[in-house]
């Protein structure tokens, strides 16, 4: 007789040993660096040119964000229609996005439509016109979009927090009102992506079932443009003015049923020894579903759909943030049950079988996350826009592996202290 | 093409196993014949309630979360008007665990006044966060409520009022389990670096021993055929007007639902469709716009929704819209459109079998369907869908007659 009380035996997945599969490494002639990874069952791959044309280089708010967006809207040989089209024919999606240090361009696509694509790619990233009517679109709707944004207490919170963590001029910390929008130029746009596109410093990531001849057809279509390697991690210099006020409490919609609680505190980046440890003590706070705030806050006391902390990716300065969403009369009560929590793990050692959960659990995901060329090269992207390498990848195992339990609880002396924390709560 | 195997046990749970090499992960799936739909208008919104207190604990396993992380595990579920599926990815080594877990769960709950307490509150912040806290959030409950008169895809699948969430009790939990969450109403698929006799011999130890209980029989009042167009007005505290329009449109395993995606792709899919370059880049009378379908088992429901530029008069954005359906019926599409939408759809399936879980859940749903063959044969038959074929199911669907207007007005 089975006895289902009983649970099968498990491999502890600590035991498990993980390997990144390595990237092929190409260098075009100009000096932009390939980094490219062939797997996959499925004949599609994904592309992405990232340039160091973020918003950390903007003259104005919102210029970065603009032109990035606008790079599909016309060159002088075709309108936004056709590039659209261009792409859509085939069955491929181009996107864009722009982060505070990259931008960025891809490209989904089944694989033997390379050949018909990276030209109309090419003419984005050198021939863009910025025409006056598109910018004008462009201006419009952006500021419709954020008129809808700006009700929601999640968004709100969103902005306001990183600008007490970093100040409203810096880089991570500045957002977008629609006198912003109003102000852009296409004179702007024009320099941006003259400076930073055209001439600017690129890397690329491809990843899926490669045509065997990718690396002349990438030479053939970048390999002659201005473009330069980007070769050390850039340290723009970024003054960061944090808020001196740590606690506040906004009314956004007056009919409101939630809040959106943010709590964020100051954190190193990957360089920093502590960072990797960090993601362990992390997910035992609120970095899984099975986390102390999930455990309290969503399945003990019910006050909330999800609770969540995790440390902001950014290249430099960044922050470890704690996000929910809790009902209106329960958010005080939320607030400080988090602290609680902060409290328990300052004070008290993780026991034996919730520490080899959380280690079982983080090394069942990463196996899972190396699973296809998209993951992959997802991660090594991180690692090499961090200026980091391989090493940290396996650093980062050993220490989720090993770290003891003292160590954790020291950490959580040195970054949950209360009085660090900001602390928000938008209506 | 995705290969599986197929085979069922006794007490009548059908198992599919999809074998695949190159990964040292295992998912294990299961998808129970039970959907919103199968709610009594009274009573909305418990079918996803329910998917939240699978979660608090079985009949012998206290807690299913933790051993499953413990196992290197992770896992969710969720809940539609037509199924419910819980899914879970963990290293294969470490299967037997998702075994363990899933059975006893089909086997039975523990029934907890606790987590019916919390999860009832839990479902009601997420009510609120998506459907109340929000600009617009209340436009599927209503266009719900105009395009549907009988059949219960009338109500969300989160449910029709907090109060139906608030006032579930435990003999409404434990009538609901009893009557769908037997084998006979669920379908396990495992996918992964296993083989099929393997499965199988995990399959007839944990879930064999499970009483097959009595098949539940759906009985869903079928939707009359709408004769008049159906309008609706709000006012409500947001920024900008916004339109939506609705038509019913085919059930799932109709021939027509493929001409039906396709129409949509042609209307909306992406910065070359019909509806973003005529409305929102040439007349500019609107700031997005968008087409859709519910993808639904029974008949469904094809939308075009976006938001006014200010200053836009109401009518004419409408008028703007019906002129470029009304285009498509009457003049169809060239092939090379035909083609674009075709080459569109097969990028959109490759991409979408990349991933284990994706392939897992897909043949779950094909299964319930009626045949996880469907899923490798969906490819020919978007092909096979021709010009004409589009513009006789655009007269069908976008006739006045079958029109359901929702008018949201900015009071600010």
């Amino acid at each position: 007789m089975l006895n289902r009380t009983i649970a099968p035996p498990i491999k502890d997945a600590v035991e498990f040993t993980l390997s990144l599969k390595p990237y092929t490494k190409y260098t075009l002639d100009n000096g932009v660096q390939v980094y490219a990874i062939d797997a996959g069952g499925q004949e599609v791959l994904q592309l992405e040119m990232i340039f160091y044309a973020g918003n950390s280089y903007e003259t104005a708010n919102t210029v970065a964000a603009a032109t990035n967006q606008l790079l599909k809207n016309g060159t002088s040989t075709k309108n936004a229609f056709e590039i659209n089209e261009a792409f859509e024919y085939y069955g491929a999606y181009c996107n864009r996005s722009c982060s505070h240090e990259t931008a960025s361009v891809s490209l989904h696509t089944l694989s033997r439509h390379l050949p018909s694509l990276l030209p109309v790619i090419k003419e984005m990233i050198t021939d863009s016109v910025f025409p006056e009517n598109e910018l004008k679109i462009y201006k419009q709707n952006s500021k419709q979009k954020l008129s809808v944004n700006l009700k929601k207490c999640d968004f709100v919170a969103n902005r306001l927090i990183d600008a007490y963590l970093y100040g409203e001029q810096h880089p991570y910390g500045k957002y977008s009102v629609a006198a912003d929008y109003d102000a852009l130029t296409t004179d702007q746009l024009k320099q941006h992506f003259n400076q930073y596109y055209v001439n600017g410093n690129c890397v690329i990531f491809v990843a899926g079932k490669l045509p065997e001849d990718l690396f002349e057809q990438l030479n053939t279509q970048f390999g002659s443009l201005q473009l330069k390697a980007h070769n050390k991690r850039e340290d723009i210099a970024n003054s960061l003015a944090a808020a001196t006020e740590k606690k506040y409490r906004i009314q956004n919609d007056l009919k409101g049923v939630q809040g959106a609680i943010r709590m964020a505190t100051h954190f190193p980046n990957r360089h920093h020894p502590d960072f990797t440890k960090m993601m362990v003590l992390n997910t035992v706070l609120g970095g899984y579903f099975g986390s102390r705030l999930m455990s309290n806050i969503r399945e003990d006391k019910g006050y909330t759909y999800g609770i969540h902390s995790f440390v902001q990716n950014h290249l430099q300065d960044s922050a470890l943030v704690i996000s929910t969403e809790a009902g209106k009369d329960v958010c005080e009560a939320a607030v400080i049950e988090i602290y609680k929590e902060m409290k328990r793990l300052r004070e008290e050692l993780i026991d034996d079988e919730e520490l080899l959960l959380v280690r079982n659990y983080l090394i069942g995901i990463i196996l899972g996350d190396l699973d296809g060329p998209f993951h992959i090269i997802s991660r090594w992207k991180n690692i090499i826009l961090n200026g980091l390498d391989g090493n940290y990848f396996y650093n980062s195992i050993d220490t989720i592996k090993n770290i003891p339990a003292e160590e954790l609880k020291q950490l959580a002396n040195t970054y949950f202290a209360e009085d660090k924390f900001y602390e928000l709560v938008v209506i | 093409m995705i290969n599986f195997e197929r085979f069922t046990l006794a007490n009548g749970l059908k198992v599919l196993v999809h074998e695949d090499r190159n990964t040292p992960m295992a998912v294990v799936n299961v998808i129970y014949d039970v959907g919103a739909r199968d709610e009594s208008p009274e009573k909305t919104g418990f079918a996803h309630l329910f998917e939240h207190l699978m979660f608090g604990g079985s009949v012998n396993v206290p807690v299913y979360d933790e051993p499953l992380q413990l196992a290197g595990g992770e896992n969710n579920a969720f809940t539609t008007n037509d199924m419910t599926n819980y899914y879970c990815q963990l290293p294969v080594e470490n299967i037997e665990t998702a075994f363990w877990l899933e059975s006893d769960r089909m086997l039975s709950l523990a029934f907890g006044d606790k987590s019916l307490d919390v999860q009832r509150k839990v479902v009601c912040e997420e009510f609120k966060e998506h459907y109340i806290n929000k600009p617009y959030g209340d436009v599927s409950h209503k266009l719900r409520e105009l395009a549907y008169t009988t059949h219960p895809y009338r109500w969300m699948t989160i449910g029709k009022e907090l109060k139906h969430v608030e006032d579930a009790s435990l003999q409404d939990v434990k009538d609901f389990f009893f009557k769908h969450y037997t084998p006979g109403n669920a379908i396990l698929v495992v996918a992964g670096n296993i083989d099929a006799a393997t499965v199988k011999e995990l399959a007839e130890k944990w879930f064999g021993p499970i009483p097959g209980g009595e098949k539940y029989i759906r009985r869903i009042p079928a939707e009359p055929k709408q004769t008049a167009p159906r309008t609706m007005e709000v006012k409500a505290n947001v920024p900008l007007d916004a339109l939506y329009k609705a038509w019913h449109m085919s059930s799932r395993l109709d021939e027509r639902y493929y001409a039906t995606e396709l129409i949509t792709e042609i209307l909306s899919g992406g910065g070359s469709s019909r509806l973003f370059q005529a409305l929102v880049k040439e007349k500019k009378l609107f700031s997005n716009i968008e087409c859709h379908h519910f993808g639904s088992f029974d008949e469904g429901l094809l939308m075009i929704e976006g938001k006014l530029v200010k200053g836009v008069q109401m009518k004419d954005a409408e008028a703007a819209v019906l002129e470029e359906v009304n285009k498509l019926t009457k003049e169809g599409i060239s092939e090379k459109e035909l083609q674009k939408v075709k080459n569109k759809t097969e990028s959109m399936l490759a991409f979408e079998d990349m991933s284990l879980m994706n392939r897992a859940t897909n043949i779950a749903i094909y299964e319930l369907l009626g045949d996880a063959e469907l899923m490798n044969q969906e490819l020919e038959r978007y092909q096979q869908v021709t010009a004409a074929q589009i513009q006789e199911e655009c007269g069908r669907i976008f006739n006045e007659n079958n029109s359901n207007t929702l008018y949201y007005y900015s009071n600010n």
